[in-house]
């Protein structure tokens, strides 16, 4: 078991260096927000992730939580992906994340799609770190939904 | 450690028994193997321990040759069996020193143990011909405490709700002690029982029951000790640490997963009503009503884990053999060097009481701000087996201010070798995430 095919350095700086982290509150009154937070209850990961969208595009993604570096890291890459993104754009990278979370080390990531998400491509071999990589992926999914935005129909078995 | 002369006449340092470490581990297959690529170095016996060969051996035996379902058969495998779950039975009742055989009783766990009893409450709580000390309601109180394992939260909470009853807690001290300056408010003549940790499964603490014994004995509660971390660790005496109840569980003392106990007072036990209903549990059944066993059949509904209680009495004979005293100190001497090699990593604090004394081989702590999931994988790369997360005692870790932290674990198979590899990893650690 190779420790680095997980800690890639990509994920480190992630960790140490998040993007994009904090919750922002919208601007602008057309802006409708969506909030979700969840938690893994077997090692008590928490994160809210708070999404802005004019119905067409994710004008801003912020998140908040506590956690390990996979779990943290995620949410940083989630907001570099997806901020900016049109909802049927992301719904695609959504997807492919999840597929590759969910492939157990089988599935070969799309560098075009995922950008830095390639570096979780380890996690998914280590089955009981998965959950942490998709922590802030499946709070999106619900914010989006509440901002009333439909992102992905992929439902998780990890 | 450093040795100083004892004066003559004095109990000295050899007079504490010991066992060879190295033939312990002998017993146990599982500590041959490698964990990616290292020697498997097992710190996580508080979560659950490995089982010697002498266990192994007699389960395999047990289904291999006598299998048969018990209490029930006139044929001779069933006789066989029925023989060797109720002496598994006596060896632990002798094990703990219960008065009588009769006292224990066989659970599925520690979980199961705590649930009948407060499920027993409950069930008396309905009617009005039962036990006095088992009715609950609107005004009465059930105490346990900060550093629960949530099995022994969680039944409590779900018991107050059902019966109006007020759920009350001790605090911990910033030590990770028992805080029991407020005992006498805490504990009063409202309460109807103290439920209480002996052995914290997070914090290691040992808790010295006997200032709250006498005051549940003052006010006329019921107490029950949550052995489950205490029984596979040092000698146990229920007569000696006057207790109502104590449950504990197979698996975390050399026995297999499924098979836990629930120890009662014979009276206490005998006014309790049943829990689950079924085979196994009666005196006489009629289409409208039924009349139940004494206990323990009482609380044995069904087909029980045979071959699991089997095994567990062949564990009691393995650490018997072993010697309890001698698995106890060797725990102390592990816990002390552990202390002191723990206190040499920068950044590495101790959640708990931080000197080998009144607490057992369990030790949790946080390594500067690197999560304990990272903390828990790095290790495992190293073949170290942490536990990490929240221990099932998340209240302890809001204490503490933490979501979750790393823990490790000892019994009587641990090394002080083990120790430094722990150290050793925890160097690693922090050079991936510094």
């Amino acid at each position: 078991m190779q420790l680095d095919q997980l800690y890639q350095e990509i994920i480190l700086d992630h960790y140490k260096h998040p993007h994009g982290r904090g919750l922002r509150d919208a601007a602008g009154p057309d802006v409708r927000v969506g909030e979700a937070h969840h938690v893994n209850p077997t090692c008590g990961d928490e994160i809210t992730v708070r999404v802005a969208t004019d119905g067409k595009v994710f004008t801003d993604i912020s998140y908040d939580g506590m956690g390990c570096s996979i779990s943290q890291a995620s949410a940083s890459v989630l907001h570099e992906l997806l901020r900016g993104r049109a909802a049927d754009d992301a719904a695609v990278v959504h997807e492919a994340f999840v597929e590759l979370m969910s492939g157990r080390g089988q599935v070969t990531p799309d560098e075009e799609v995922l950008g830095d998400g390639v570096a979780f491509a380890g996690v998914a071999r280590y089955p009981a770190r998965v959950k942490c990589a998709l922590l802030s992926w499946m709070a999106f999914k619900d914010a989006a939904a509440r901002a009333g935005v439909g992102v992905s129909p992929t439902e998780v078995k990890a | 450690m450093t040795s100083i002369a004892i004066p003559a006449g004095m109990p000295q340092y050899d007079d504490v028994p010991r066992f060879d470490v190295a033939r312990v581990r002998a017993d146990f297959p599982i500590l041959d193997r490698e964990v990616n690529g290292h020697p498997l170095v097992y710190l996580d016996s508080a979560n659950t321990s490995h089982k010697p060969r002498q266990v192994l051996d007699v389960l395999a035996e047990h289904y291999a040759r006598h299998n048969a379902n018990v209490s029930r058969s006139v044929h001779t495998l069933g006789t066989e069996a029925t023989e060797a779950y109720e002496g598994a039975r006596a060896k632990v009742a002798a094990f703990i020193n219960a008065p009588s055989v009769d006292e224990v009783v066989f659970t599925k766990n520690s979980t199961e143990a705590i649930n009948i009893v407060a499920y027993a409450f409950s069930n008396a709580s309905l009617r009005p011909d039962t036990d006095p000390r088992f009715r609950l309601g609107p005004g009465d109180e059930i105490v346990i405490s900060e550093m629960e394992h949530h099995s022994n939260i969680v039944p409590w909470q779900l018991l107050a709700e059902r019966t109006g009853a007020t759920l009350r807690w001790f605090p911990v001290t910033d030590h990770g002690r028992l805080d029991e300056s407020g005992l006498a408010e805490l504990v009063t003549e409202r309460t109807k029982i103290v439920s209480l940790v002996h052995t914290s499964n997070i914090l290691g603490t040992v808790n010295a029951t006997g200032r709250i014994t006498q005051r549940v004995r003052e006010v006329g509660a019921l107490l029950l000790l949550d052995c489950s971390q205490s029984v596979p660790h040092m000698p146990m005496d229920v007569v000696d640490y006057d207790a109502d109840f104590i449950v504990f569980t197979g698996h975390k003392m050399c026995g297999p997963t499924g098979i836990g106990v629930l120890w009662g007072r014979a009276e206490l036990l005998a006014a309790m009503p049943p829990v689950l209903g079924g085979g196994s549990m009666i005196e006489t059944v009629t289409m409208a009503r039924s009349t139940f066993a004494p206990p323990p059949a009482r609380f044995e509904a069904g087909t029980p884990p045979i071959a699991e209680a089997v095994a567990l009495g062949a564990a009691v004979d393995y650490l018997t053999g072993v010697g309890m005293r001698a698995i106890q100190w060797h725990e102390k001497e592990l816990t002390a060097y552990a202390l002191d090699a723990l206190a040499t990593v920068p950044g590495l604090r101790i959640f708990g009481p931080n000197v080998p004394v009144g607490r057992g081989g369990t030790i949790s702590f946080a390594l500067g701000d690197v999560h304990p999931h990272d903390v828990g994988q790095v290790l495992d790369s190293l073949g170290v087996q942490v536990r990490v997360g929240h221990h099932c005692a998340k209240p302890v870790c809001t204490r503490f201010g933490v979501p979750a932290m790393t823990r490790a674990s000892f019994y009587l198979y641990t090394t002080t070798e083990e120790i430094d590899a722990l150290v050793a990893g925890l160097e690693q650690v922090r050079k991936v995430f510094d």
